[in-house]
């Protein structure tokens, strides 16, 4: 560590534990002394690095650095306003950075710089805040990105549900890389990167109205390095996108219906734990619509297939990658599963939320 | 899955299929017109859809999608009512996921709630007592939909609500019972169906005597079905069987489910709690003699119809919509007037569209392809018979 990088974290240190009492209250949103503890104190000591540590209204990037790794921008922005904050395998703060860093990523791009941007509905624990605080840091930690600035409102009770996170990212993408759901083509393999709907089932199952104890953690990782490696051995992946609300049915309507093909699936190649599938048969859901937080879905020309498979089981975040389909021709912007009691059935875009059937 | 995969092994719906195959030449009917089998039941028609029975049929073999589906058959004004009972300002409205989506003539209950009615989504009645206990000050509604498959569960929650002396639970009640229905379809001067897939899980619950009169009577055959692709390949094999050896009787195919005299302590609850109603309006099929179930008067406190004022309109369906000929059969659900144009899953007409059980919305949402296939198919016999009066 660097000597300014030093006395950045005394200055931190010397300004934290400065927040009093066990919960945020409107005077934490004020804009006043408090609120300004409460940034100090909770997420500048938490996310403590460079960028940020000045406290200026923005963080500020050399231009030159950014150009050294590409030659394009990549820029996203996601909300996350998961209920229950804390589930089986993670919590908001974790999703609120992995789930920035995925659409990124899914460009190609190397993640670089996140935003923090809090909404906090007022009488939320204190304690809580910090605990989602640092598990946003570690998760930006293990990522190699850097939350460089943020904001904090806090609203009335009722005004929000407990906490509300927008992350936005910047990334750079390197030169000749080219994905877009426009470029699948007739002929092409769809590859996951492993089981599907895990963070979906999570989420029911930590839900206390339905008394179901699923032995499912939420699967939020960060999938950039994954893509990297597969970049590395078949820079042309022509389409890649993870697959969160809407599961990898919706990711794969949205490239059908943009680049005017078909995707087929084959059924008994779908990576589906029993577990998932269990909760599916008993309250009458798919698992190619639930949730996921840490699953990609790539198409890539025939011909690389093989060894784009290979190096996405070769990268921890793919171990369990598998080719669950082809490309054709027609009928076009359609998705076809092609059964495994032998049958097809369309999958389509759903219309609203999947809703459990009464019997 | 254990208990699952076994009962969607390819290779065996295979041989079930050479099975079928094998039967129809034994069938005189099908010499003329393909021979038409009903699903009775929302589930059955859901798994055909999801595992694309239909297209491993042959031909001669038409499958009609029946009237099972609970929240397909709710007429409009029901959902109204339900919507003004949620709109009580101290009301907590409980109610299954499906039922969310279906249109009233003024709005949904997903629309209502979004406007700021107290709405929840429940898995079982127990959960809504159990909110009514939680919340004494508030008074919990359970709306109470289904066939006698939902039905025990809904008297049990209403006894142990008694028991309790819980006051601020009630129940608005929309159960409907099968038989009649199927006895108005059958009375129906437009009936072609050959047999019957019966309902597996209702037939959990009453068992298998009470449609001796459809093979006695009415001289059709019924197999009690369970719901995975293999069962419902073997039930359609022993509909074939019996009318290829003239026989109409009743059969059990989900025997490891329904046992004949169905389940005894749930057909107790049931006709200790709730009595017939004298009719009961269909969606679609217009208003059935003894088709609705109500709560008896020993357990009026319960009842929201009696707690509450329940307007209970009848609201008419909307003039294109043609549910009706879909569930009695008559016509397939792409040959509606507005299938797939003024009536889709987003914004559905109908009842039919609304849930994933409704005939229209499985085929709209996994049948498309078996569609483009029929219409392909007709219009190629269309030509062929063009050239054969040419020539």
């Amino acid at each position: 560590m660097n000597e300014i990088a030093v006395n950045i974290e005394q200055r931190i240190r010397q300004r934290s534990g400065k927040v009093r009492g066990d919960t945020i209250t409107m005077a934490h949103g004020g804009g006043g002394k408090a609120m300004r503890d409460l940034i100090d104190d909770v997420f500048v000591s938490a996310f403590a690095n460079s960028a940020l540590a000045p406290l200026e209204d923005q963080a500020r990037f050399a231009l030159s650095q950014l150009a050294r790794g590409g030659d394009r921008l990549a820029f996203t922005t996601d909300s996350y306003v998961v209920d229950p904050l804390f589930f089986p395998g993670g919590d908001i703060g974790e999703l609120a950075i992995n789930g920035t860093i995925n659409d990124l990523a899914v460009s190609g791009a190397r993640p670089l710089y996140l935003s923090c941007a809090v909404i906090i509905e007022e009488g939320f624990a204190l304690a809580d805040l910090r605990r989602i605080a640092d598990s946003m840091q570690r998760a930006a930690v293990a990522a190699g990105v850097q939350i460089v600035t943020g904001d904090t409102k806090v609203v009335e009770r009722g005004a929000a549900d407990k906490l509300f996170i927008t992350t936005s990212g910047i990334g750079v993408i390197p030169l000749g890389v080219n994905i877009a759901a426009t470029r699948a083509r007739p002929g092409d393999k769809v590859l996951v990167n492993g089981y599907i709907g895990d963070h979906g089932v999570a989420i029911l199952s930590a839900r206390a109205d339905l008394a179901l104890d699923v032995p499912i953690v939420s699967d939020t990782q960060p999938l950039h390095s994954l893509i990297e490696a597969l970049l590395a051995t078949c820079p042309d992946v022509h389409c890649l996108r993870d697959a969160t609300r809407g599961g990898i049915a919706t990711v794969l309507n949205e490239f059908a219906l943009a680049a005017d093909i078909c995707v087929n699936l084959d059924e008994p190649t779908i990576p589906v734990r029993e577990a998932v599938q269990g909760v599916s048969e008993i309250l009458g859901l798919d698992p190619l619509y639930f949730a996921n937080e840490g699953k990609l879905v790539a198409l890539v020309p025939a011909d690389r297939a093989e060894v784009a498979l290979a190096a996405m089981r070769g990268h921890p975040a793919g171990r369990d990658a598998v080719i669950i389909g082809e490309v054709s021709d027609t009928p076009k912007g359609s998705v076809i599963m092609h059964t495994a009691f032998g049958g097809e059935r369309i999958v389509d875009m759903l219309v609203g939320e999947q809703l459990p059937r009464i019997c | 899955m254990k208990f699952v995969d076994e009962f969607r092994d390819p290779a065996k719906a295979k041989v079930l299929i050479r099975k079928i195959q094998a039967l129809i030449p034994q069938i005189p009917i099908c010499k003329k017109r393909p021979l038409q089998l009903m699903e009775v039941c929302g589930g059955h028609t859901h798994s055909i859809f999801k595992y694309g029975i239909e297209q491993m049929l042959p031909d001669a073999i038409e499958l009609v999608h029946g009237p099972g589906c609970p929240v397909c058959v709710l007429p409009m004004g029901r959902v109204d009512d339900c919507v003004g009972l949620a709109e009580h300002p101290n009301v907590i409205f409980t109610t299954f996921g499906d039922a969310m989506r279906v249109p009233g003539s003024r709005k949904s209950l997903l629309e209502a709630k979004a406007q700021g009615a107290d709405i929840r989504m429940v898995y079982s009645p127990m959960d809504a007592l159990k909110l009514a206990r939680d919340n004494p000050t508030r008074e919990v509604v359970f709306f109470a939909l289904g066939f006698e498959t939902t039905m025990p569960s809904t008297a049990l929650t209403v006894l142990r609500a008694a028991d309790e002396d819980i006051d601020n639970f009630a129940v608005f009640c929309n159960h409907i019972t099968i038989i009649p229905t199927i006895k108005a379809i059958l009375d129906s001067p437009e009936l072609t169906l050959d047999g019957f897939l019966g309902p597996g899980h209702v037939s959990m619950v009453i068992g298998s005597a009470p449609y001796e009169f459809i093979a006695s009577h009415y001289n059709k055959p019924l197999v009690i079905a369970g719901f995975e692709p293999l069962d419902i390949l073997q039930s359609i094999w022993m509909v074939l069987k019996q009318i290829a050896e003239g026989r109409c009787e009743v059969e059990n195919q989900y025997q490891r489910v329904v046992p004949d005299a169905g389940n005894t302590p749930a057909l107790q609850a049931v006709h200790e709690v709730f009595q017939l109603r004298e009719f009961f309006e269909w969606r679609g099929l217009g208003s059935i003699d003894h088709s609705g179930i109500r709560l008896r008067d020993a357990y009026a406190r319960f009842d929201a119809e009696r707690k509450y004022s329940v307007p209970n309109l009848k609201i008419a369906d909307p003039k294109s919509c043609q549910c009706g000929e879909v569930l009695k059969g008559v016509i397939k659900p792409w040959q509606c007037k507005v299938f797939g144009t003024a009536c889709t899953p987003e914004t559905p007409l109908g009842s039919l569209m609304v849930s994933s059980e409704g005939a229209c919305a499985a085929v709209y949402n996994y049948g498309r392809i078996d569609l483009a296939e029929i219409l392909k198919k007709r219009e190629a016999a269309a030509n062929e018979a063009r050239v054969a009066q040419q020539a």
